[in-house]
């Protein structure tokens, strides 16, 4: 048992308890919270400083607004309804079109309107959000994910999880839905989670329900070597996002839209420790590092040059 | 910085704690280990009453020493009240008078009982005057029929008094005993009429009232027993199983027919009875000769009256089990349904004990979700359904508790102490993560909390660990201590290892 944790420990990885004590604590500071635990704050604060975020149709605040929110829904292309307080994705449902008076989600479920609504009336009561307190439910656009994750997805939108600690990204890996998760990325629902090379942007292999694995479960195709479009401008995204909510440890979701690009979907300020799991790296040795040379690194071209360079496959089995 | 900071207040914790603790034990002789003899209890009346704006008059019967417990230390605690005390052949008595009161008044009686560790056999006597019996008219014959009845089967007055005892308590008694006892099967009216049935024979009795010495956080009923002089000496006799004796336990309180507590200008008049044993005078025995009592003993939590003493003995063990906690969550990295619902839940399995604790919760919580998962159909607002598996809940307890009374399961009843909104949140955000997480995810934290109940329950029980926290209260600073230091833990949760073990297969 304590040989397992020492070679834990010698790989670097970060245990929740340090995570929590060490980072969490030490560099999100509680009032900067409500940022990111509320989705539309994120939204509006998002766009205030030029980054693309998925349209907001509407905002449902109050149970007599819910009768009148269908009008807003009958959109070709779907659309998604989520808590503003969520968290792990809980709550969120993607409705992929309307189909005879019925909602039809991505994994060909329907809904009723009254199901919707009551859905809706949960979200207001605060059942899925952190503290159970009275919630708003968000209408937004459904992201049309980009082809690139066609082969490795079941369902549902895979998305972009980005570990920024300091403005430097550290980690990153892709969330890819399986039919165990109904669509969702989450890791804890049973989605897929791949690491990526931070140099290229490549995918490396992937890990489900805290095992390897190498093929996705249910499309069969490999998961690794797919390379990210966009990878620059996600990177800098993720990085802008660190310096506009002011929280030193932080992890980005960013989805890949066929039209619009990469689309910032909400931030973490407890991102999860899955992604060590992914990437087959511990955090620790790398978040060292940043809190090395942070001192050094100025402008945001600067720390992503020093992730890229750091923090890749290559670079990755020196540092 | 904050660590050093962190540090240092530990350590003046722990010094602080540790060295109270010491001083306790090593210069005032505190017992570690609870103590084996309980010779001495403290006892105590609690009586209320609603006084109606006139003079009232209180009086209470109090218990004297006898061949086998002295009585010490009387106190009385009536504040405004006046007071007297008085004492005839039969009982002592304390009279509480005030010209004015309203509401709800309450007096306590408090003394210490302590046992004759070996009790002599009961004092030779002079013969008393023959008694004369109250029975009269009907009632005379009826007593005369049952007496005839009774001395049919006895040789002396010994056998004649067991005869009796259990005649009186006949499970179908006949119409003699039915006709005197006028419908009124009490403990109180078969005493007392075997105390009459006794004086037809000639045989000189009365009845004794008093408490079974036991410790026990309910209030404790009043017994009766009879005395009868046989052969020189008022001997005692049990009441409620027949026999020559009574058990040491027994302590009298008063004696002869009557009420304990009379009132005059109120209404409503209430007397229980509580008994514990007296650590502190334990103490002081083992002490006995020093002239003096520190600080440390005089404002202790034995200086609190018994019933409070007896809730922060449960109450003390609180934190203790929120340590545990943190070390079942922080260090090892079980998954709980709420922070401290396993702590509630393991005080209510004080009542039922663990294995009827773990299947009553469990069924308790099995219905619930079957309900639970009914409403979902239902589409109910969440305030509103929370309401409705409250209720659910409530009647779920209900239901079982006469299922259980039916059956003839005494620990069925005690589910009534279960902590109802805790069960109802349960409930509810075990369906929550059964819908969104999956069964297994909410039987694995379903059964996580039930474990972490049942250690704290084995931790919070344990007599010594009772006994420890509630002599030595600092003990708690020390587990402030290591809380504290738990806070800044940061290394691997045990179950991380096994989460992680993957990274160290490929990763490598």
């Amino acid at each position: 048992m304590f040989t397992l944790a020492a070679q834990l420990r010698a790989m670097g990885v970060l245990g929740i308890n340090a995570r929590n004590a060490d980072y969490t604590l030490a560099h999100n500071p509680r009032r900067l919270y409500p940022l990111v635990d509320d989705k539309f704050q994120t939204k509006q604060m998002a766009l205030k400083a030029g980054i693309p975020v998925p349209e907001l149709y509407g905002v449902v605040e109050r149970e007599v607004q819910v009768r009148g929110m269908h009008g807003i829904l009958e959109k070709p292309e779907g659309f998604v309804i989520k808590p503003a307080h969520g968290s792990g994705g809980d709550g969120v449902v993607v409705i992929a079109g309307l189909h005879r008076g019925r909602y039809r989600t991505i994994t060909g479920n329907f809904y009723t309107p009254p199901e919707l609504d009551h859905h809706v009336y949960n979200v207001l009561s605060g059942l899925y959000s952190l503290a159970g307190q009275p919630d708003q439910a968000l209408i937004e656009y459904r992201v049309q994910f980009d082809p690139v994750f066609d082969e490795v997805s079941y369902k549902g939108v895979p998305d972009i999880r980005v570990v920024v600690f300091l403005g430097v990204p550290v980690m990153a890996m892709v969330r890819l839905p399986t039919r165990m998760s109904e669509g969702k990325a989450n890791l804890h629902l049973g989605g897929l989670g791949a690491g990526i090379d931070l140099t290229t942007g490549t995918t490396l292999s992937a890990v489900c329900r805290n095992e390897r694995v190498e093929e996705h479960p249910d499309t069969g195709a490999c998961i690794s070597g797919l390379t990210i479009p966009q990878w620059e401008t996600i990177l800098d995204m993720a990085a802008a996002c660190c310096d506009l909510s002011g929280l030193g440890y932080l992890g980005v979701d960013i989805v890949l839209d066929k039209f619009r690009g990469p689309l910032l979907l909400e931030l973490n300020a407890r991102p999860g420790l899955g992604i060590q799991i992914a990437n087959g790296q511990g955090l620790l040795t790398r978040l060292h590092l940043v809190e090395q040379h942070r001192p050094a690194l100025t402008s945001r071209e600067e720390r992503i040059a020093f992730a890229r360079g750091r923090f890749g496959v290559k670079a990755g089995a020196a540092g | 910085m904050s660590k050093r900071h962190l540090y240092i207040l530990t350590a003046v914790l722990a010094v602080l704690g540790l060295s109270l603790f010491l001083y306790k034990v090593r210069v005032l002789d505190m017992p570690l280990t609870p103590g084996q003899e309980r010779d001495v209890w403290t006892v105590e009346a609690r009586v209320t009453f609603e006084a109606k704006g006139e003079p009232v008059r209180l009086s209470l019967l109090l218990p004297r020493s006898n061949p086998r417990f002295t009585i010490l230390n009387d106190a009385f605690i009536s504040p405004g009240y006046g007071l007297s005390t008085s004492a005839d052949f039969w009982n002592r008595q304390a009279i509480w008078t005030i010209r004015q009161a309203r509401g709800l008044q309450t007096v306590y009686y408090r003394a210490e009982a302590r046992r004759l560790v070996r009790p002599g056999p009961p004092r030779k006597e002079k013969p008393p005057e023959p008694p004369q019996s109250n029975l009269e008219g009907p009632e005379l014959a009826a007593g005369r029929a049952l007496l005839q009845e009774v001395q049919r089967k006895s040789a002396d007055t010994e056998s004649l008094v067991l005869e009796l005892v259990k005649y009186l308590h006949l499970p179908q008694p006949d119409d003699n005993l039915k006709f005197l006892l006028k419908n009124r099967p009490d403990e109180a009216d078969r005493v007392e009429l075997a105390v009459e049935i006794l004086a037809l024979a000639g045989v000189p009795a009365y009845s004794v009232h008093g408490l079974r010495l036991r410790e026990s956080r309910e209030r404790l009923r009043i017994i009766h027993w009879l005395a009868v002089y046989d052969r020189d000496r008022w001997r005692p006799f049990d009441f409620a199983t027949p026999r020559a004796g009574v058990p040491p336990d027994y302590l009298p309180w008063w004696r002869g027919p009557g009420s304990v507590a009379r009132i005059r200008g109120g209404e409503r008049l209430q007397t229980t009875f509580s008994a514990s044993v007296d650590q502190e005078a334990s103490i002081r025995l083992e002490r006995e000769g020093r002239a003096y009592q520190p600080a440390l003993i005089r404002f202790s939590l034995f200086s609190l009256p018994i019933h409070t003493q007896q809730v922060y003995r449960v109450l003390l063990m609180v934190p203790v089990g929120a340590f545990l906690l943190v070390i079942l969550r922080n260090v090892i990295g079980l998954s709980t349904f709420g922070t401290f619902m396993p702590v509630l839940i393991a005080l209510a399995f004080r009542e039922t004990r663990l294995l009827h604790g773990i299947v009553l919760f469990s069924l308790l919580v099995g219905l619930g979700l079957l309900v639970r998962f009914y409403l979902e159909q239902l589409k109910l607002l969440l305030v509103p359904r929370l309401a409705a598996i409250l209720i659910v809940v409530v009647l779920l307890m209900v239901f079982v508790s006469i299922v259980m009374n039916r059956l003839g399961i005494q620990q069925g009843l005690s589910i009534a102490l279960f902590p109802m909104v805790i069960i109802t949140m349960t409930i509810e955000r075990m369906t929550i993560v059964w819908e969104e997480r999956g069964p297994g995810e909410a039987l694995k934290q379903g059964l996580g909390s039930l474990l972490a109940a049942a250690a704290t329950y084995t931790l919070i029980h344990n007599r010594q660990i009772q006994h420890l926290f509630f002599v030595f209260p600092e003990l708690l600073l020390i587990v402030l201590a290591a809380t504290l230091l738990l806070g800044r833990y940061t290394g691997y949760r045990l179950f991380e290892l096994y989460r992680f073990r993957a990274l160290l297969k490929g990763g490598s």
